[in-house]
């Protein structure tokens, strides 16, 4: 991270409503996890033998770690292609990341059943290197450890560590390089872990390139979420948006997305899957709903003019989202049926108490992002020469 | 110290002989003596040490007697096919004396009696089936004149060892139990075990029957070591008796998944599930009926794997004492806690309560969502119109 970009506390009060009201979803999600870690999984979770995860896997760590991939995203942007215009972005979105994927990491521990074996996955004796959950859950630790090498110079700038901000930023290139392999990594065998499922998994989302699905559109999702994270800071925070660099980043956003449109579509006819489409069923409507969610972005953003408008922005950052969130959903949980359309009656639908967790993590999210973000130099310092 | 290497019995003319006698194969004969070492648990190389015994010692002289009983014991010894019984009394042991398989009879059975006790005094092994009647000095059973305590005394007096055989002689079995008349304190004829009778522990062999094999591994290992086995408080051999059924049991499996016959013929009864809620006294019998089985029927023969509950017929206190579907007490294994589901719940759907909240979650954020977005359209329209008002000023100008 370089100096030619200064970034400066927002600063302004810590206790205010959003930090509050965070808070209290926070403490809320401490008291069922703490249920839930005494008296097991059954006693919180709407589990059970056909639908072993639920919502805390494919919001908390498959979504969460996607919505995390802005961080990602930029820096492939900034530091492979030499965009260093984006500059500006790389830190809030690195700081987006950080706390996805941190929680991401901490979420998976949640759904364990007998979570206190949770380092069995990585210690010698017990690893299977031939799994792709084991992939994952290295890829995801390693990246976790790497993307608090990769901010720590904002720790050091604001304690005044300059020495070992200079020391580090020699070597920091080899972390962002690696920041930028290790998602690709893990963001593909996310979906990986669907091949392994075979027919349990409805054609729709079962595909042989669910790897190339998951990677590209984490990318794309990785930009959304730099549009709705910019444009919420800036209304929240009441600054001036970074239009001129958002107007490409969307451009760009349609570009990784209309390779993804192309690959998603392309492999539904080219297997013949295209028809589960069109039959009348829930599958069928949430793919519709799925197809909508990543087409909508066209419309809304597709023109120079519309890229003008932060509220088109706004909406389109959020439509990728969606997406995406729903492309998962639906690969993970609306279009798994674990009985192979045989063994019927398999059902899942999150509790309360479920949710409450869910709610209560991207909570995490938020209450960190404020307090970094008004104490830290994450944003660009307003009315800085760019 | 006996012999610990079969390969130097490779080309020993002994067990060929022996093998002969047996009218087994050479092969069968090592495999027997195996079979032997191994349910007496012995470590490697006893194999070679009984092959030696039983191929070259000679035959232990047996003293039978028959008390109250059932001649059971008996029967299952005759039963027994590795090897056959007559095989097993006329060429492993010397069976002196034995009221149920002599041809002899009176005065001539006794004859060979003492006879086979002087000869081998102080060296004949001593094997009682049945209970010991001791009410009324003994008159509710007598052999030859003599009652069965005076007749345990005299034998049991120059034996090298005496093994009471079957649950009657190991504590009094059936015959000891009380009757359920009101008043009575102990079984009508007082029956009692050998150890009780001859004052000193023997080594018993319960069961109603007891095992065959576990009885000839006793022998055995007494005719390759010179000594008996190790035995329990009750004086059951270890190696037969120190593990309860249920550890080794074949249904354990479905009891440690919760998975139950509840009556005979229901489902998990005919899928083969655990019988301890029939009454199965696995939990607290200490048997190897698990891992030996019984009999030589076949694979699978044995009470449990046919169906029945096991009724603790080797345990004192058990057998007979306790109603057959009675419930076991469980003695070291307790069941788990979290027992899996027989039939799994397929998951409860969506309640009125979690649907609400995940509409409501949806619903505040595509709120937010919109008012994030009017907002920013607003300004973008402000300042559209302001940049439309300086463009204005500057042509103005």
């Amino acid at each position: 991270m370089s100096a030619h970009h200064p970034a400066a506390p927002v600063g302004g009060k810590l206790f205010n409503l959003p930090v509050m009201i965070c808070s209290v979803f926070i403490a809320a999600m401490v008291a069922i996890l703490f249920v839930r870690f005494v008296f097991g999984l059954g006693a919180v979770t709407n589990l059970n033998d056909g639908y072993p995860w639920g919502i805390w896997v494919v919001f908390d760590v498959v979504i969460g770690s996607a919505f995390a991939c802005g961080g990602f995203s930029v820096a492939m942007l900034v530091y492979i292609f030499n965009r260093g215009r984006y500059h500006p972005l790389v830190r809030p979105a690195l700081l987006a990341s950080l706390f996805g994927y941190t929680l991401a990491g901490v979420g998976v521990l949640f759904d364990l059943g007998r979570w206190w074996n949770f380092w069995h996955i990585l210690w010698p004796g017990y690893a299977n290197p031939n799994s792709v959950m084991f992939e994952v859950a290295v890829c995801i630790s390693a990246y976790v450890i790497v993307m608090w090498i990769e901010f720590s110079p904002v720790f050091m700038e604001q304690w005044g560590l300059k020495v070992q901000k200079q020391k580090l930023e020699k070597v920091l290139f080899f972390f962002i390089a690696l920041g930028t392999l290790l998602p690709m990594m893990h963001q593909s065998s996310l979906g990986t872990m669907l091949v392994v499922m075979g027919p349990q998994i409805n054609p729709l989302w079962q595909t042989p390139i669910v790897p190339l699905l998951y990677l590209l559109s984490a990318i794309t999702i990785g930009y959304g979420i730099v549009l709705f994270e910019s444009c919420v800071a800036a209304s929240a925070y009441r600054r001036q948006i970074e239009m001129h660099l958002l107007q490409p980043i969307a451009k760009i956003m349609l570009g990784v997305l209309a390779v993804f449109m192309l690959v998603r579509f392309g492999d539904l006819v080219f297997r013949g899957a295209f028809g589960h489409a069109l039959s009348p069923s829930l599958e069928a409507l949430f793919f519709w709903l799925e197809t909508a969610c990543f087409a909508a972005p066209f419309l809304i953003v597709g023109t120079p003019g519309a890229r003008r408008n932060p509220a088109r922005i706004f909406i389109a950052g959020c439509a990728i989202m969606m997406g995406g969130v729903l492309l998962r959903i639906n690969g993970f949980l609306i279009g798994y049926d674990t009985g192979l359309g045989v063994d019927h009656g398999w059902n899942y639908f999150p509790s309360i108490a479920e949710m409450i967790v869910t709610i209560g993590m991207f909570a995490i999210e938020v209450l960190a992002y404020i307090v970094i973000t008004r104490r830290f130099p994450v944003l660009a310092r307003e009315g800085a020469a760019h | 110290m006996a012999n610990q290497n079969l390969i130097s019995l490779e080309l020993d003319e002994r067990i060929e002989a022996a093998a002969r006698r047996l009218s087994m194969d050479r092969r069968e004969f090592l495999q027997f003596c195996a079979a032997l070492a191994t349910t007496l648990g012995l470590p490697q190389g006893a194999d070679a040490a009984v092959a030696e015994a039983v191929a070259a010692k000679k035959r232990p002289s047996v003293i039978w007697l028959h008390f109250q009983e059932c001649t059971g014991c008996t029967e299952s010894m005759l039963r027994a096919e590795h090897p056959t019984l007559e095989k097993l009394i006329l060429d492993v042991i010397s069976l002196d004396y034995h009221e149920t398989l002599f041809a002899a009879a009176g005065h001539q059975v006794e004859a060979a009696r003492k006879a086979a006790m002087t000869e081998n005094k102080g060296q004949y092994i001593l094997v009682v089936e049945g209970a010991i009647p001791t009410k009324d000095g003994g008159v509710y059973c007598k052999i030859g004149g003599k009652t069965a305590i005076e007749l345990v005394k005299e034998c049991a007096a120059d034996a090298a060892a005496v093994i009471a055989i079957g649950s009657c002689a190991s504590w009094g079995g059936m015959p000891s139990t009380i009757p359920s008349i009101s008043g009575a304190s102990s079984s009508p004829t007082g029956s009692s075990g050998v150890a009780q009778v001859l004052g000193k522990p023997v080594v018993t062999i319960p069961g109603c029957p007891p095992n065959p094999y576990n009885f000839l591994s006793t022998v055995v290992h007494f005719l390759t070591f010179g000594k008996l086995p190790a035995v329990d408080d009750k004086g059951r051999p270890k190696f037969a008796y120190s593990r309860l059924i249920h550890e080794n049991c074949e249904r354990r499996a479905h009891f440690d998944a919760g998975r139950f016959a509840m009556e005979f013929g229901d489902e998990g009864h005919r899928k083969g599930h655990c019988l301890y809620k029939l009454g199965c006294k696995g939990p607290e019998t200490y048997a190897n009926c698990s891992v030996i089985l019984f009999g030589d029927a076949g694979a699978g023969t044995w009470p449990v794997a046919c169906g029945h509950p096991c009724i603790g017929c080797t345990e004192q206190g058990i057998g007979f004492q306790k109603p057959i579907h009675t419930v076991a007490k469980l003695k070291n294994i307790e069941p788990s806690s979290f027992l899996p589901r027989i039939v799994e719940e397929k998951g409860v759907g969506a309640s009125l309560g979690s649907a609400a909240v995940l509409a409501a979650v949806a619903g505040a954020a595509a709120g937010a969502g919109a008012m994030v977005a009017k907002n920013l359209g607003l300004s973008h329209k402000a300042e559209l119109m302001e940049e439309a008002k300086k463009s204005g000023e500057k042509t103005e100008v």
